[in-house]
């Protein structure tokens, strides 16, 4: 299983860089969206799929990230250090959206930060001296590293991609490392984990805080991908579009987010042979997958390989391993 | 002081509306542990049912009466069997996110099969003016009130008189227990859908007059139910009634006197206070956590 998702994984990344090659100006726009959603939908895995605290938030930390961005780049301030103060400011602000998260659990927390979504967008949109209200903000440059500008569209891809493979490789560092335990621990048995001498309270803040920082710097890429940002992208909807790419790629698995997110990217543009219907085929799919394989797609795939490999067992045939690559690249 | 009665008979009227969808989302919390949220979209898709039966012909009495038997059959069963029950084995979560879709799903279909516009919605009674102590007060807002009221009633003999009602309770408290006394819990639960389903196409008549018939009017209505069934107790009928009249009442009373484009924030802020220091509501009761 794992040489398998080894292979699916490295023919994932090749397309990923070949593919802005192939693809034509809003195609590339597209995949650049994605690699921003993937990051914003990792952040909210790490709290949700791993610690096991939900968070409908997570949209109006990526605006947090995005207004951070767009405030900070005009009057001077060089965009790597203006997406970093986007990410902290998501951190501290997570930090303490997570307190309630200490006295309150499943639905109610979900409510909770459904609460302070709206609260962000009322902020953003009635705050006009600072957001610019419902009018938002245009025109965030795309920044240039070293002399490497990235105004160009794929290069500005390649910069996004660039930036998510960085943050996974160091979500997946960190999952790896006694941090990434105990979240785990958060999600299947709190009591236990705070019996065998577990700070549940501080990793509790803690997965929050890294979740939202994720929000927020995917945010900061937003800002200067989309060019424009207003107050009604990052409502409530964001926040459960997010949410739906993580469950719907898998949560708590690591590539459930790049597969969730995807398919919520992807799909509606090529249901859109369906015109005005393709919202409702859409819901129709996400509402059947949930019937039929709550785990979502990754945990389908692996439900298939499962029973592929128990019927031709010991050795596994390379069709199952074409469609395993087949299916987390598609 | 006129304009302060004004405020708190039209608070009134739309928190007694919150209140009956609220009441409608607290039941299927208890007997199925089924978070709708959809339940905006539930109050906005009667209205269509009802135009829709007008445009073919149907006095509005009839219509509205079409529309309540299709609401409870596909707000109610049809929701029960084709959405909530391959779901609940599954935990809470995934119905959460199904119900997200659905919503998403009912909003569209409105837009697309119907119009995306808003739609004029025959009122009760007509538009008058009663004055009472300078205030002046609509007859709709009257209407709805006693309208609501008497739902408000009705359910509490049904729930707390009949055999039925209690069967219904004893389904909420303890379903294991419940079946143990040779309670039917299945049908029990479908009846609280369909009772949902009935309670929601009633909150539809009486706020599409005011708010028009439109496909996203779901979005406040669904927010305005979970918070007052937060506020008043998630597990307490008469709590989520509390809840919708309370921030009925702050709603307008906020608006007119603190501020208008922070309107809807202070329900939200209310929400959040309650859920931090009162976690089981203000009429609640603490639910034992299972470990």
């Amino acid at each position: 299983m794992n040489r398998y998702a080894t292979i699916a994984v490295t023919i994932a990344a090749g397309f990923a860089v070949a593919l802005p090659f192939f693809l034509k100006p809003f195609g590339i726009y597209l995949i650049s969206m994605w690699a921003v959603l993937t990051l914003a939908a990792i952040g909210l895995n790490l709290t949700l799929g791993y610690a096991g605290q939900v968070s409908l938030a997570q949209g109006a930390f990526v605006g947090i990230g995005a207004y951070s961005v767009a405030l900070l780049t005009p009057i001077g301030v060089p965009f790597p250090l203006a997406l970093l103060c986007g990410g902290l400011l998501c951190f501290a602000i997570g930090w303490v959206l997570g307190y309630p998260a200490l006295r309150v659990q499943h639905h109610y927390l979900a409510f909770v930060t459904l609460a302070f979504s709206t609260l962000v967008f009322l902020v953003l949109r009635n705050e006009e001296w600072l957001t610019g209200g419902i009018y938002g903000i245009a025109g965030t440059e795309r920044p240039s590293l070293l002399g490497w500008s990235t105004d160009d569209a794929r290069r500005f891809y390649f910069f996004c991609l660039g930036t998510l493979a960085v943050l996974s490789v160091a979500v997946g560092w960190m999952l790896r490392s006694p941090w990434g335990r105990a979240f785990v621990a958060l999600r299947e048995n709190p009591l236990r984990a705070l019996s065998l001498g577990l700070d549940t309270r501080r990793y509790t803040l803690m997965a929050f805080a890294i979740g939202s920082t994720l929000g927020g710097l995917a945010g900061g890429l937003y800002a200067p991908l989309v060019q424009f940002i207003e107050p009604n992208a990052f409502a409530l909807g964001m926040s459960f579009n997010i949410l739906l790419m993580v469950i719907v790629g898998g949560s708590g698995r690591f590539f459930g987010p790049f597969v969730g997110a995807l398919i919520a990217v992807l799909l509606p543009e090529w249901m859109r042979v369906a015109q005005g219907y393709y919202l409702i085929l859409y819901a129709m799919l996400v509402m059947v997958l949930m019937a039929f394989c709550p785990s979502g797609v990754l945990g389908l795939v692996e439900r298939l390989f499962k029973a592929a490999t128990a019927k031709r067992a010991p050795t596994v045939p390379a069709q199952t391993a074409s469609h395993q690559a087949g299916a987390s690249t598609s | 002081m006129a304009s302060f009665i004004q405020l708190l008979v039209s608070g009134l009227a739309t928190g007694a509306i919150y209140a009956l969808i609220a009441v409608g989302f607290t039941l299927l919390w208890q007997t199925s542990q089924t978070i709708n949220f959809a339940q905006g979209e539930f109050v906005m898709l009667p209205a269509f049912f009802i135009l829709a039966a007008m445009n073919v012909g149907a006095p509005f009495w009839l219509a509205a009466l079409i529309g309540l038997a299709l609401s409870i059959v596909i707000l109610g069963v049809l929701f029960k069997f084709i959405i909530v029950d391959p779901m609940l084995k599954h935990g809470v979560l995934p119905l959460v996110i199904s119900s997200i879709a659905l919503s998403l799903f009912l909003k569209e279909a409105a837009k697309d099969f119907y119009s995306a516009q808003a739609q004029p919605f025959p009122s009760l009674v007509s538009a008058e003016d009663v004055h009472f102590l300078g205030a002046v007060i609509s007859t709709q807002s009257l209407v709805v009130l006693a309208v609501a009221i008497v739902t408000v009633v009705a359910l509490n003999l049904l729930l707390n008189k009949t055999r039925l009602g209690r069967c219904m309770q004893a389904t909420a408290q303890n379903s294991t227990l419940a079946r143990i006394l040779g309670i039917p819990v299945k049908r029990m639960v479908l009846y609280t859908f369909v009772l949902n389903a009935a309670l929601v196409a009633i909150a539809s008549i009486l706020i599409s007059p005011i708010y028009l018939a439109k496909f996203t009017n779901g979005e406040t209505l669904g927010m305005a139910a979970f918070i007052a069934a937060i506020i008043g107790g998630f597990n307490q009928v008469r709590g989520a009634i509390l809840g919708g009249i309370i921030l009925g009442i702050l709603d307008n009373l906020s608006a007119a006197y603190l501020s208008s484009q922070y309107r809807g924030a202070f329900p939200l802020i209310i929400l959040i206070v309650v859920i931090l220091w009162r976690p089981q509501g203000l009429l609640g009761r603490l639910e034992e956590r299972t470990v």
